[in-house]
């Protein structure tokens, strides 16, 4: 009896549901610079399509460790990634070094690297009692130089087959898209599905309520910081093997791309509500856009303003008025 | 002592030790030139420093002012020296950008955390438009008074310790920067008070600009060209140094001094690191180190505090 | 002083029927109050009987919803707080309207809006040295100290100074809530003296204070409110302690079936107690009374710390919690009915990592029907239900707990008489199934439920109270503080 006030409306007008989903005008502005693309690059929709998947799939991946940070709340934020990318990349390439038996141990290098960034990080917001953004953003210049001692300018080649599965793909659908996807999948599945995802909603709302109500909120934060350094450890581990080697610049741009994805997928900015298909329309507007102006031949600074213009647009009409950082 | 003076306390010990180890490891630093090397980038990192203290002041960050003092630096080496009037114009403007924005963060409630990220995207774009590659030309005035021979103490020192001093009379102690505090310790009670909030958090960026415009400026004039990379860590940097000097993210707790003397801490720590003989693959972790070292031995102080 | 020439017996500040409401709740009903130029009005009630609203209305900060409020000086194009500011109202608030990060002579820049510009330092120092010289001799004080450092006696006392300062204007009404409640007995009294002086050079005061001996002390006239409703309102020789005591309690409640199902039931051992002597037993209901912001929100929060992990949970909680202040405590502002519902109860009903939808529905749905939550789809955002049947999805989400102990924080708040009642009943059920609650209420009639009664004053146990001692006068007589404002 209770479902029947809403199930005939969204039955009714399915196009009106799908309008309301946040996520969707992300999935739209992704299909509208695909199109203005490919109109001008002609022949080349396959391999831009292609390309987008790919290139999406690297932020993607940092965008869901993002969004499950910033769902925690206000102030809640991770400034590693770029730095966990770099370590974790670094360290699992010199692992591997090149050989083929190595690949699934180097794997584990990588993702142990990612958990031990997101236990330092989460230990000294905990211990230090600093600020999320100061305590991730001061270890990642601990993590930084790590990776500077240990790379020492080597470019170490990953494993052959290692590269062939990231640069390759099947049906047209690069093998980098599907592990994107997969991980997406799973975080839906674990914020809308499991109970941990109804803990971190609960904290991103409402830190005190969720405490008072029995939410075993340390854990909870834990678990989310963790998980997001070892995001950003398999994106860099990912991006090091189709790029040929990791190099220290690598993470740089995923700072800001980690976070651009979150507030342009239509999740909310301040905490408590996260979209997880939105990370993905993101990403792909994200690469799409670039590419637009790139085939319209515009230079890389009108690209970077119109990124930005994107941002600080979809923010101010998103937020609503009276909402405290 | 009060406990603004404890909070000024910290910084002075931290920059006091480490000039000592330098001295130590290296006993011809002590010296006019010697300072100056170890010194070179103070002024710029000290102006972006005091930069991020005025929107920290009012509660917020500031994560685009690297990107924004790389595209102050490329007008002053393009327009401010090929055509000075249009140059200050771009620089006036971007100032009032500044200002409008904190006017946006306000009146929409917005998080400065993804605006200014998004603004360092527009000023970068900026910056690359205008000067695609590393080039320009510092304005001829701008490089003598940046290597400016001041008796007795390098340049490099006392300009930082000037700024402080100006930016102290102009927020800890005029009644403007007494009503801009407000707006980060109380600003409900500023509000009820009749004060406008859109127009203090608008100064307070406005007056982040002006600062973020005045470290590009310096910074051409100390290194005759610029890049539209050359200050993206500055956004780091500023921040740590603000924190460094005893600021606080939340509550308006900030000192000028405290700033521009966490930001000469920083510059020392890099060229302690490099006196140390330890490779310069650790340079940035250790400054990474000693702003948690500072934070942690900032906990007991407030602990202790706290209990006495 | 001077009252403004021409005017000299105009009210400072007239409400005439002023009501205001917060949505459903009608915090001020029909309020008419007129304070004169030299009247000290002492304002009483019990929490939540409209005070602060009637202060707030008076000050400016709240338009009322119907009626007018009038002042001294009223130019009807501007705001109600302007106007107020014009006419020279100014209050002090529990809520400390200071910056900690200033200095105290920067904290009187702040609401002085005209000061001199040049060498404005000098002038607010000075200021800030008289103000604080003619209210708290020999105060200690130096304007310079930054606020952060003070203690927070020597916050409320700045605070203070800062409304009766001479600033742009100088003050005709200063509003006092509860101003001694952090100050000590010798400084209170310096407060009270000079409050008594400035009456009668022609200042207003209004005085909210639960705090009888002072009420009586500096008061020419006595305001008792209730339920939002002044009911009465008389010069203070008029009133004895009793009398104001009898004016601003509640009825007790005339059925007495809640007395015999308390003797009926059997209580076990105890099961929890902590610090401070707060204990309860087996099947027990425990409640705190006393004034608000007496310790017993504190004395609640802690032994639920203590008693929870924010390490872990597990299927067997110990002890759950029942938000008063909603939007603070309790409800997840983006999420549906079910979903609030659910929220401590998820690991108990579920399996392993997975939420057990179906369980989650069936549990939800049962509670809706056993509490009597009206909607007519769950799935609705919490926010789409009124006060009262938000707080119902608060004590189902802590109620369908298996918990043995569930602490209440002053529950009841804006909720209307009739889900009371329901709720009243369900807590005797579950006692007498065995669970405990420790139950604190600003409400007599709720802590007339209860077994046994802690009363609180200041932080500290005043009283305990069991079985037939529990009665309004008694609670009462042990929250205020019956002698003279000594501690």
């Amino acid at each position: 009896m209770t479902n029947n006030a809403s199930e005939p409306m969204t039955a009714a007008t399915p196009v009106r549901a799908l309008l309301s989903k946040p996520w969707i005008w992300a999935f739209l502005a992704a299909a509208i610079t695909f199109g203005a693309t490919s109109l001008i690059a002609g022949s080349g929709a396959g391999s831009l399509f292609y390309a987008a998947l790919t290139f999406a799939s690297f932020s993607a991946i940092v965008g869901i460790g993002q969004m499950l940070v910033i769902t925690l709340g206000p102030g809640n934020v991770d400034l590693s990634i770029p730095a966990s990318m770099t370590l974790a990349a670094t360290l699992a390439l010199k692992f591997m070094d090149s050989e083929t038996a190595m690949i699934l141990p180097g794997l584990l290098v990588a993702i142990g690297v990612g958990i031990g960034c997101g236990v330092i990080n989460f230990g000294l917001i905990l211990l230090l009692r600093i600020p999320p953004i100061i305590a991730t953003l001061s270890a990642s210049f601990l993590y930084q130089s790590l990776a500077i001692w240990s790379n020492r300018g080597l470019r170490i080649k990953p494993p052959e087959p290692l590269a062939e599965f990231a640069t390759g793909g099947a049906l047209g659908i690069p093998n980098i898209a599907v592990v994107g996807i997969l991980l997406a999948i799973l975080a839906w599945v674990v914020l809308e599905r499991a109970i941990a995802g109804r803990w971190i909603s609960a904290i991103g709302q409402n830190l005190r309520a969720a405490r008072l109500s029995g939410v075993p909120v340390n854990a909870v934060r834990f678990g989310v910081y963790v998980n997001s350094a070892v995001c950003a450890a398999l994106a860099g581990f990912l991006l090091a093997s189709f790029s040929g080697g990791a190099n220290l610049n690598m993470g740089t741009e995923y700072m800001l791309m980690s976070i651009a994805v979150v507030v342009i997928g239509g999740s909310s900015i301040g905490g408590g509500n996260s979209n997880v298909p939105g990370i993905w329309g993101a990403a792909l507007f994200m690469f799409l856009i670039v590419s637009m102006l790139n085939s319209y031949g515009l230079g890389a600074g009108i690209r970077l303003i119109l990124t930005g213009v994107v941002i600080v647009g979809v923010v101010a009409l998103a937020s609503r008025k009276g909402y405290d950082v | 002592m009060s406990g603004d003076r404890l909070r000024l306390a910290l910084p002075v010990l931290s920059l006091v030790v480490l000039l000592g180890a330098v001295f130590y490891l290296q006993p011809r630093a002590m010296s006019y030139f010697g300072l100056n090397l170890l010194f070179n980038l103070a002024i710029p990192v000290a102006l972006a420093t005091i930069s991020q203290m005025m929107i920290i002041m009012v509660n917020d960050i500031d994560l685009s002012i690297g990107t924004f003092v790389s595209f102050c630096a490329c007008v002053t080496a393009t327009f401010v020296h090929d055509t000075p009037v249009i140059g200050y114009m771009i620089l006036a403007a971007a100032i009032l950008a500044y200002a409008l924005l904190g006017a946006l963060i306000q009146l929409r409630g917005l998080p400065a955390i993804v605006v200014t990220l998004g603004m360092s995207f527009v000023w970068g774009g900026l910056a690359v438009l205008i000067l695609p590659s590393p080039g320009g030309a510092s304005p001829e005035w701008l490089k003598t008074l940046m290597s400016l021979k001041t008796p007795l103490v390098p340049i490099a020192v006392v300009a930082p310790l000037v700024i402080a001093l100006a930016v102290h009379f102009l927020i800890k102690r005029s009644w403007v920067g007494v009503i801009l505090q407000g707006v980060g310790g109380n600003d409900r009670a500023m509000e009820r008070a009749g004060w406008s909030l859109v127009r203090l958090r608008a100064s307070a960026y406005g007056l982040a600009g002006l600062f973020g415009v005045l470290a590009g400026m310096s910074l051409v004039g100390l290194t005759t060209a610029a890049d539209a990379n050359i200050a993206l860590r500055y956004t780091l940097l500023s921040i740590a140094g603000v924190i460094l000097g005893g600021g606080e993210f939340v509550g308006g707790r900030i000192s000028p001094f405290g700033a521009v003397i966490g930001a000469l801490t920083l510059t020392l720590a890099a060229s302690f690191l490099s006196f140390l003989r330890l490779s310069p693959d650790w340079q940035i972790g250790a400054q990474g180190a000693i702003l948690i070292l500072v934070l942690a031995v900032r906990l007991v102080f407030i602990r202790k505090g706290a209990v006495a | 002083m001077q009252t403004i020439s021409g005017a000299p017996d105009a009210p400072v500040v007239a409400l005439d029927a002023a009501h205001m409401s917060f949505g459903p709740v009608q915090a001020l009903r029909a309020a008419s109050i007129e304070i004169k130029a030299g009247e000290c009005v002492g304002l009483v009630g019990h929490n939540g009987a409209g005070k602060s609203t009637l202060a707030n209305v008076i000050n400016g900060r709240l338009t009322p919803t119907e009626g007018a409020v009038q002042y001294r000086v009223s130019d009807p194009a501007h705001k109600n707080s302007e106007n107020a500011q014009a006419s020279g109202v100014r209050s002090v608030f529990q809520e400390l309207s200071l910056c900690p990060n200033l200095t105290v002579l920067e904290n009187l820049r702040i609401p002085y809006r005209n000061m001199p510009r040049k060498g404005w330092r000098k002038i607010a120092s000075q200021k800030m040295s008289d103000a604080l010289d003619l209210v708290f001799p020999g105060h200690g004080i130096r304007p310079r100290a930054t606020v952060g450092d003070l203690s927070i006696a020597e916050r409320q006392m700045v605070e203070i100074a800062i409304a009766f300062a001479d600033r742009d204007s100088e003050p005709s009404l200063v509003i006092l809530d509860e101003p001694t409640s952090s100050l000590d007995a010798a400084i209170a009294q310096q407060l009270l003296d000079h409050i008594k002086r400035y009456c009668s050079e022609g200042g207003a005061v209004l005085f909210i204070s639960h705090m009888m001996g002072e009420i009586f002390d500096v008061s020419t006239r006595i305001v008792i409110m209730k339920d939002g409703q002044i009911v009465d309102d008389n010069p203070a020789q008029a009133f004895t302690r009793q009398s104001i005591v009898d004016a601003m309690g509640h009825v007790a409640p005339d059925d007495d079936a809640q007395g015999s199902a308390r003797s009926e039931r059997e209580l076990g051992p105890v099961l929890v107690s902590s610090a401070i002597g707060l204990n309860a037993r087996r099947g027990e209901i425990v409640g705190l009374a006393g004034l608000a912001g007496h310790g017993q929100a504190e004395a609640l929060a802690q032994i639920f710390f203590d008693h929870s992990s924010v390490w872990k949970s597990g299927k067997r909680p110990e002890v759950v919690f029942v938000a008063g202040d909603r939007a603070r405590d309790g409800v997840m502002p983006l999420w549906s009915i079910l979903r609030n519902l659910s929220l401590t109860t998820l690991p108990e009903f579920s399996k392993r990592w997975m939420v057990d939808r179906p369980a989650e529905s069936g549990l939800v749905q049962k509670w809706k029907d056993r509490i009597g939550i009206r909607t007519n789809n769950l799935l609705n955002p919490i926010l789409s239900l009124s006060g009262g049947n938000q707080q119902k999805v608060l004590f189902a989400r802590a109620l369908a707990s298996s918990a043995p102990l569930v602490v209440m924080d002053d529950p009841m708040r804006g909720v209307d008489i009739g889900t009371k009642k329901e709720v009243y009943q369900m807590i005797q059920n579950e006692a007498a199934k065995g669970r405990s609650f420790l139950w604190y209420s600003t409400e007599t009639d709720e802590i007339l439920e209860c077994d046994r009664v802690f009363v609180f004053r200041a932080g500290e146990i005043a009283a305990e109270l069991v079985g037939d001692e529990i009665s309004e006068e008694n609670i009462l007589h042990a929250s205020f503080e019956m002698q003279e404002a000594v501690k």
